[in-house]
């Protein structure tokens, strides 16, 4: 048999790269657990934003100029002038809020079902730096359009090092390269964001999927699938990444999408919060805003650093809190990996954290007024006991067994009929205008307040006994 | 290949020695790039000092000038303000200004080498945040404590007019005093202290 052109080239090719082995380790033959649910859209959600930071990125520094009497107006320029400039800038300053509900939500995730645990240790610290190097480049980045809330948010971070002991002052000098935040410091924050920072994000990508392909994923159930292996060797719980989880998680990016699109066409400022209206003023050395706060994924640490009354040990509390998060795979004493089958402690724990965090985030965003500063102090104290208190509350915890296999997954299209069921009920239809439209049908669907009170007690009581 | 010729101690000794030079020299070359990123010898001379006439000041009236890119602030204190400072001495954390920056001729209760003329780098000592000068006296939003000073709005800190700063705020250290002198009596340089020019 003739062999085509087409052929011939392939085998070329693949006699001297690896490709078939490669797209078959990592996505054709990469078997993922087959009870992935909403939780899994995060990760290859960041992978979508990252991208989209990337790609905006590079055009943006077409026309941006990394200079503290330029830059100021060449955003102006961009947002005006240049043609679809808006969108592009728009679409990156967005993309940065997006990065961090999308990562947040995954580490959430995370959290939910004990991936951070044995055998994912490494996974869940390469997580952690890439977290740390996008708090970097998303606080540098911050500095670069040079306005007043990037002026004097630069200022009061890099001051934080200048509490750290006999070097503090000399370090903070270091990363300004000046006495005060000058043009020397905006020029290289630019070198930092556009190029160092970007590797080191892309490198710790890398190596964060090359971990996790290595262990393979954690799933809902928190079972580690490759402990049930049909005769090919393949876990009986796993499916194939390629087709049906690249296929699922096209429809996580179309639903993204459309939330993305909507805060860039009609609430890209999204009222101060993805981008601060004092930062629409030219940066002032002389003068600092009234009421400066960071961007709203910050508050939470900002919240910490404000709620302790001591510089020094503000510091301290505001890297502690990151830095506690590294240790999570050694304070979880729980045998139990996902919260399905965790006791109800643990559920209770997550859910005060949960809150705290939430309204750190919030209180980081206000003026620190006597209340504020109470309230942000207990809920500093309950995010930090969530982690320190966590080698002894989890080994207290009533576990429930755990399944060999996966728990089969009721879908909601088996559910919905026998929900709709309960919570209408069918009467004959009168013979009004206006129910023609059901063509043939001489009942009709009414609700039944009897079933919709049964359906919400039930729940009700499910909720409550899922923390026990 | 036989493996009974290899000498293991001595190729685990050049291994090792091999890296320790490697290290040496990755530190050395590291100097240069670290040591580019201190301020520039362009960053350094624009700290050179900056000459103020203060001759139409009036009473009251505060000024700011930018020295090293910082705003250096220049108050001009009426006999009222300068007694009321004497009061304050209970409130404040550091009110002899032991733990905090000044040039000696400035190591005062006032904070100055004349009373009346207050000079003081315009960032606050927590943060680096620049305080707003609010000199009226128990203003509605700060309540009745207030003897009039500054306060920073990032995180609350409270200073009086001396730069002393108050306690319970987070600032640390009153506020620094840079090196200042007078050429005659209503010019004042900033960036040279008095006791450089008599030395």
């Amino acid at each position: 048999m003739k062999r085509s052109r087409i052929t011939e080239c392939n085998d070329w090719f693949l006699e001297r790269f690896p490709l078939t082995k490669l797209w078959n380790d990592h996505m054709a033959h990469y078997y993922a657990p087959k009870n992935f649910n909403f939780w899994y859209f995060f990760g290859s959600l960041a992978l979508l934003v990252l991208v989209n930071q990337i790609l905006t990125g590079i055009f943006l520094t077409m026309n941006y100029k990394p200079d503290a009497k330029l830059a100021f107006d060449s955003v102006e320029y961009i947002m005006r002038d240049v043609n679809w400039g808006w969108l592009i800038r728009y679409m990156h300053s967005t993309g940065s809020s997006a990065f961090f509900i999308v990562v947040y939500l995954h580490m959430f995730r995370g959290l939910l079902y004990g991936s951070f645990k044995h055998p994912r240790e490494l996974i869940w610290i390469f997580g952690m730096l890439l977290f740390v190097a996008l708090m970097a480049e998303a606080f540098m980045g911050y500095l670069l359009p040079w306005g007043q809330m990037s002026y004097w948010g630069a200022q009061v971070i890099i001051s934080l090092f200048s509490a750290i002991p006999v070097i503090g002052d000399d370090l903070s000098l270091w990363l300004r390269g000046d006495y005060v935040v000058s043009d020397a410091t905006l020029n290289r924050f630019f070198a930092f964001h556009v190029i160092a920072v970007p590797l080191a994000l892309v490198m710790l990508v890398f190596l964060h999927i090359v971990a996790l392909h290595e262990v393979g994923s954690n799933n809902p159930d928190g079972i580690e699938i490759k402990e049930s292996k049909d005769p090919w060797g393949h876990p009986v719980d796993g499916i194939p990444f390629h087709p049906y989880y690249t296929v699922k998680d096209l429809v996580g990016v179309g639903v993204f999408l459309l939330f993305f699109a909507t805060v860039i066409f009609y609430m890209p400022e999204m009222g101060g919060y993805f981008l601060e209206h004092a930062n629409f003023i030219p940066a002032d050395p002389m003068k600092t805003p009234e009421h400066i706060a960071p961007v709203w994924y910050f508050t939470p640490f900002y919240a910490i650093l404000r709620a302790i009354p001591d510089k020094f040990a503000g510091v301290i509390g505001m890297g502690g809190a990151i830095v506690v998060l590294f240790l999570l795979p050694w304070l979880d004493r729980s045998p139990v990996k996902s919260i399905r089958y965790r006791g109800g402690i643990y559920k209770k724990a997550l859910c005060l954290f949960v809150i705290s965090f939430l309204a750190l985030g919030y209180l980081g965003t206000q003026p620190a007024t006597p209340v504020a500063t109470g309230f942000a102090r207990l809920f500093t104290t309950i995010y930090f006991g969530f982690f320190l208190l966590m080698p002894l509350y989890t080994r207290w915890e009533k576990t429930k067994p755990v399944p060999r296999r996966l728990t089969p997954v009721h879908s909601l299209e088996e559910q919905l009929p026998a929900l709709i069921e309960e919570i209408t009920v069918l009467k004959p239809a009168s013979t009004e205008i206006g129910h023609t439209a059901f063509k043939g049908s001489s009942f009709s669907r009414q609700p039944n307040p009897e079933g919709i009170k049964n359906v919400i007690s039930r729940l009700a009581k499910k909720a409550i006994g899922s923390l026990d | 290949m036989n493996n009974k010729g290899v000498d293991q101690s001595k190729r685990q000794f050049l291994t090792s020695a091999l890296t320790v030079v490697g290290a040496v020299g990755t530190g050395y070359l590291a100097v240069p790039f670290l040591a580019q990123m201190q301020p520039s010898a362009k960053a350094m001379a624009a700290g050179a000092p900056v000459e103020v006439d203060i001759s139409k000041m009036e009473a009251g009236q505060l000024i700011r000038v930018a020295w090293r890119g910082k705003p250096v602030w220049i108050l001009n204190r009426t006999p009222q303000v300068l007694e009321t400072l004497t009061t304050l001495d209970n409130e404040l954390r550091d009110p002899l200004s032991q733990e905090s920056i000044q040039p000696e001729s400035s190591k005062n209760p006032a904070r100055s080498i004349k009373p009346e003329i207050f000079v003081a780098v315009g960032l606050c000592t927590h943060l680096g945040c620049s305080p707003t000068f609010r000199p009226e006296i128990a203003p509605n939003d700060l309540g009745d404590k207030w003897k009039g000073g500054f306060f920073c709005p990032c995180h609350g800190s409270w200073f009086d007019l001396a730069g002393r700063v108050y306690r319970g705020v987070p600032a640390p250290t009153n506020l620094e005093i840079p090196p200042y002198r007078y050429i005659t009596d209503t010019q004042l340089i900033i960036g040279e202290s008095a006791e450089e020019a008599s030395a």
